[in-house]
């Protein structure tokens, strides 16, 4: 995730006019319409003739209409609003046992016809220095299905007033209590993918997302300085109900922060973070050294997500990534021992891409497989990793897992991280309990800065808010914390994790992987958890 | 039709132009052919081709705004798409920081296509990955690498007569080496604009050289060290300190170019006297399109001269309300440098490190554009001006601020891109003194 990627997967590198705008929903009309299957049916069947009579042994279509909406604001101002439409056809092929792809934004029965005929030559072309054939995995053919995102109300059919009266609400009222700047944007994001292949799937797929995130700041024009305090939401796959404000969704933790599960309060939030980010201006930097962390789930995410959702990536471990990703220390060998101690035995870490309200729930990914539950790590040992359909009979497995993505009709879909997340503690055990049994520690909550090699091995995580733990007590609210970690050390200093009432999401929007990059969006769940012996460094420096 | 030639671009834009009934309006048209190819593991995993054009038509009745955008132009979509702006516009409250569309800019064409690179087809593209397959096959190594080429036009118009079109096209490619083992790993990174000066099998064989050369790393103990940054290993770094350019930013005491007390530190020295950075959209090795995204002119612009800050970016809003002149927003970067080589800077360095690639480079506190990341695939250290053995990576926590008041000396610049970065870059090699290593990376 980048923000590049970002600005990317907002449409604002796409040559979009940066103009202003504001306005109900205009585009209700269109947000809120789909592609009739017929035609799309029509559209896939042929170019999947055209592909078999070129030459394919395999073919599939995504016929794909991408709708995205963003307001963003900041202060008092909205500074834009974007709908933005896509819609084309992805065709993917095996010809002489090579792949080949090509997309169109000529919806036409010769537009498609000519996509999937290129799609053939560009496999025969690649197909002359291949020199192992693409082995698929079966996957049955389920007919003509379809898949929704469990939501209750959709967001784009809100209007964009109400929107925008949320978004100054809530600037409002973090400029009252303290901040001197805020941006908040709403991301809604809809994916109405159909997928058809020569498997004799037909699948249609009506996906939707949301996402609101800010970013408050506080300065001090007196010594130059300022600090920001991000907003706490979670992406989620949701519709506008995730952000109704439920008292139900709210979560104070033992320091008194304030944090969300399934619905958010963003005003609330936006007061809390205006307050905190005037408090960073003047908390105490921390002192580098060995700290218990106790990582909250609205932080633990990342960490998750770095450190053991990319490296079990199969791509990765065989090297299919090698040149920009990276490849992963999680290697075959050490799956194959079967006792590679990846984490403590506290650690069980699962993947998932059926779990409801999590931004990588779908029915079917995008090679036609139904999604599934499977471990990935078992009382800390690693027991499997992620695999799509051309990589199952490496690991010798019947059946892809159901992790494959492409996030526009215009790219080939690969494999991407399904939702992965730590399983609850079996004891019973809250943040608060945890937290009285930690001497020297640092209690961190929010995601921040965070990098990783190329590997996986060597991290290093910010955070929003840290407060320092002494004798079991929450003392103070500290600055300029960094963790560094070694990802296997730090997962076998996993102490303990919380129960169950604890579980919480956090997420990413624009994960970036592969070359075109392209982004997806995956949740990570988690309950806190404690990692003893932590390093902890002091990121202040001076520009003299 | 996704690449439209100029008097198709200006005809679509000014029919499009001509439909809106508010005060005023500005279309765009942005469409690309993008090829690529991608292998791993000595063979090819994906490749294909993208054909896409995107229309963004945007209208203001008084300082209330529209914007919508759609990639069909059928007359009824196009009439579609201004209505939905239009209607947009009409229900919008006043923007206070609304800007009227620019007036008629003069552009001056910049060179920034090449006849060759977009007649790439995908057997070249087949060719440049065998190219870099073969010999990796021969010699037991393993390369996986991207090839990616785009032909691309952007047109803009509005209802104040201005209009401009430019074709551009751009190769890229980046190829990691690694030993049969996973012990060693090298990489190769070219960006061009003229496919004729780009030879797959000349760049292959700095990445099996590199990959060969750092089997059996040492670790060395984490600390300040001089290093040789090679121009692909800084320019991530260089890029992520221009956002503190912003004006605005600076006056709003977000940017470490924020003077204590309020206001901002143009004029004021804050970088090595050697430092001196410039924009250019008619540099001729980092040509770029000679408008940026609200269409306004580029110029060839000062931004360090000799360690001085010269110049902040101005919006045209911010412009207005501080009264200076507005600026477009760059789209190249000219950090200018000397004559030598990498290996130039090599040969001159007593103790030191040579950094082929970093990689995950993240803001860890704007306040001093401190970042994180780490070196990879190709760490070598340096005694007595000869690479001596490689390294294990490193992770770093340092600010290009600091960076460009350590230079010891810079190199050639040569033409860099990076992945999270927008800007085409000129970036010369470097050799800086305490650069901030924090902890060793066992990643190979």
């Amino acid at each position: 995730m980048d923000r590049r990627e970002l600005l990317k997967g907002t449409g604002l590198l796409m040559g979009a006019l940066m103009l202003p705008a504001y306005g109900r929903v205009v585009a209700a009309e269109v947000l809120s319409t789909k592609l009739d299957v017929g035609f799309k049916k029509k559209l896939a069947d042929v170019a999947l003739n055209a592909a078999t009579k070129g030459g394919a042994s395999y073919c599939d279509v995504r016929i794909g209409r991408y709708l995205r909406q963003f307001v963003i604001t900041r202060e008092t101002k909205v500074e834009n609003i974007v709908n933005t439409e896509s819609l084309g056809a992805g065709i993917r092929v095996i010809a002489n046992g090579a792949w080949g792809f090509a997309a169109t934004n000529d919806l036409t029965e010769d537009g498609v016809a000519a996509a999937a005929a290129q799609a053939v030559g560009i496999a025969k072309a690649n197909a002359k220095i291949q020199t192992e054939p693409v082995q698929l995995a079966p996957t049955p053919g389920v007919g003509e299905v379809s898949w929704a995102t469990p939501i209750v109300r959709n967001a784009m059919d809100v209007p964009i007033k109400q929107k925008v009266d949320l978004l100054m609400s809530v600037n409002n009222a973090a400029l009252k209590s303290g901040a001197d700047f805020i941006r908040s944007i709403m991301f809604l994001v809809n994916e109405q993918k159909y997928f058809a292949s020569t498997d004799g799937s037909y699948i249609d797929q009506d996906i939707h997302r949301i996402w609101s995130p800010m970013q408050v700041t506080a300065v001090d024009k007196k010594t130059g300085k300022f600090r920001i305090r991000r907003g706490l939401s979670a992406p989620m796959g949701m519709g506008y109900e995730y952000l109704d404000a439920r008292k139900d969704g709210r979560i104070v933790l033992p320091g008194g922060a304030t944090v969300y599960s399934t619905s958010y309060d963003m005003h609330a939030d936006a007061i809390a973070a205006a307050r905190q980010a005037r408090q960073k201006l003047s908390a105490p930097s921390v002192k580098p050294g060995k700290y218990d962390l106790v990582l909250d789930p609205s932080h633990l995410w990342l960490t998750i997500h770095e450190s053991v959702g990319h490296p079990t990536e199969l791509d990765r471990v065989l090297g299919y990534e090698a040149n920009f990703a990276g490849t992963s220390f999680v290697t075959l060998d050490k799956w194959k021992s079967g006792n590679f101690k990846y984490g403590s035995d506290k650690i069980t870490i699962f993947a998932d891409k059926t779990q409801p309200h999590t931004l990588g729930a779908v029915g079917y990914d995008d090679e036609g497989v139904k999604t599934q539950r499977w471990d990935l790590i078992k009382d800390g040992v690693l027991v499997n990793y992620q695999a799509i359909r051309d990589q199952a009979h490496i690991l010798g497995l019947k059946a892809s897992q159901g992790c494959c993505y492409a996030d526009n009709w215009a790219n080939v879909q690969f494999q991407r991280m399904a939702n992965v997340s730590l399983a609850p503690g079996k004891d019973k055990q809250t943040a608060a309990e945890m937290i009285k049994n930690v001497e020297n520690g640092i209690y961190i909550i929010g995601d921040g800065s965070f990098s990783i090699d190329q590997q996986r091995y060597n991290a290093q995580f910010g955070g929003q808010l840290f407060y320092e733990i002494k004798n079991g007590a929450i003392t103070q609210q500290i600055e300029d914390v960094a963790y560094q970690i070694r990802t296997p050390e730090f997962w076998n200093s996993c102490v303990g994790v919380c129960d169950e009432r604890d579980f919480r999401f956090g997420g990413s929007f624009f994960d970036g992987k592969g070359q075109p990059i392209q982004v997806s969006a995956v949740s990570h769940g988690s309950s806190t958890a404690r990692f003893n012996g932590v390093n902890v460094i002091n990121t202040a420096r001076s520009l003299g | 039709m996704n690449m439209f030639n100029e008097q198709d671009a200006r005809a679509l834009l000014e029919k499009v132009v001509k439909m809106s009934k508010a005060d005023e309006c500005t279309a765009t048209l942005d469409g690309k052919i993008d090829g690529n190819i991608r292998y791993a593991l000595n063979n090819i995993s994906t490749s294909g081709v993208i054909n896409d054009c995107d229309l963004a038509v945007s209208v203001a009745y008084g300082k209330r705004v529209g914007t919508s955008t759609i990639n069909r132009f059928d007359d009824a979509s196009l009439e579609h798409c201004v209505r939905r702006a239009e209607e947009l516009a009409r229900l919008a409250p006043e923007n206070p920081e609304f800007m009227p569309a620019i007036p008629k800019q003069a552009y001056k064409p910049s060179n920034t296509w090449s006849d060759k690179t977009a007649a790439i087809n995908p057997d070249f593209r087949a060719q440049v990955a065998a190219d870099c397959i073969l010999p990796c096959r021969k010699d037991s190594l393993v390369a996986a690498g991207f090839f990616n080429d785009t032909q691309a036009f952007t047109a803009i118009c509005n209802s104040n007569g201005n209009f401009g079109y430019q074709r551009s096209t751009d190769a890229n490619f980046t190829c990691t080496v690694r030993t049969a083992d996973g012990q060693g790993s090298g990489w190769v990174a070219r960006n061009v604009a003229d496919v004729s000066t780009f030879n797959t099998k000349s760049e292959i064989g700095i990445a099996i050289d590199k990959a060969k050369r750092s089997v059996d790393a040492k670790a060395l103990e984490p600390g300040k060290y001089t290093v040789v940054l090679e121009p692909a290993a800084s320019a991530h770094l260089i890029s992520d300190m221009m956002e503190g350019f912003d004006a605005r930013q600076c006056d709003e005491g977000r940017s470490f170019l924020t003077k204590k007390g309020g206001g901002n530190r143009l004029g004021e020295k804050v970088f090595d006297e050697r430092v001196t950075l410039y924009a250019d959209p008619w540099d001729a090795d980092s040509a770029v399109v000679p408008w940026d995204e609200e269409g306004m002119a580029r110029q060839r612009t000062p931004i360090i001269t000799k360690g001085v800050v010269d110049s902040l970016e101005y919006s045209r809003y911010w412009a207005k309300l501080k009264g200076k002149q507005p600026s477009a927003k760059h789209g190249n970067i000219i950090l200018v440098g000397g004559d030598k080589s990498t290996m130039d800077l090599v040969k001159t360095t007593k103790k030191g490190i040579l950094v082929t690639r970093t990689w995950y480079i993240r803001l860890v506190d704007p306040q001093t554009v401190l970042l994180t990341g780490l070196t990879r695939d190709g760490t070598f250290y340096i005694e007595d001006g000869e690479i001596k053995y490689p390294i294990k990576n490193f992770r770093f926590n340092e600010s290009p601020v600091i960076m460009l008041n350590n230079v010891e000396e810079f190199g050639k610049p040569v033409r860099v891109t990076d992945d999270e970065s927008n800007f085409v870059m000129m970036i010369p090699p470097m050799k800086l003194r305490e650069f901030t290593f924090t902890s060793l990376s066992d990643a190979v």
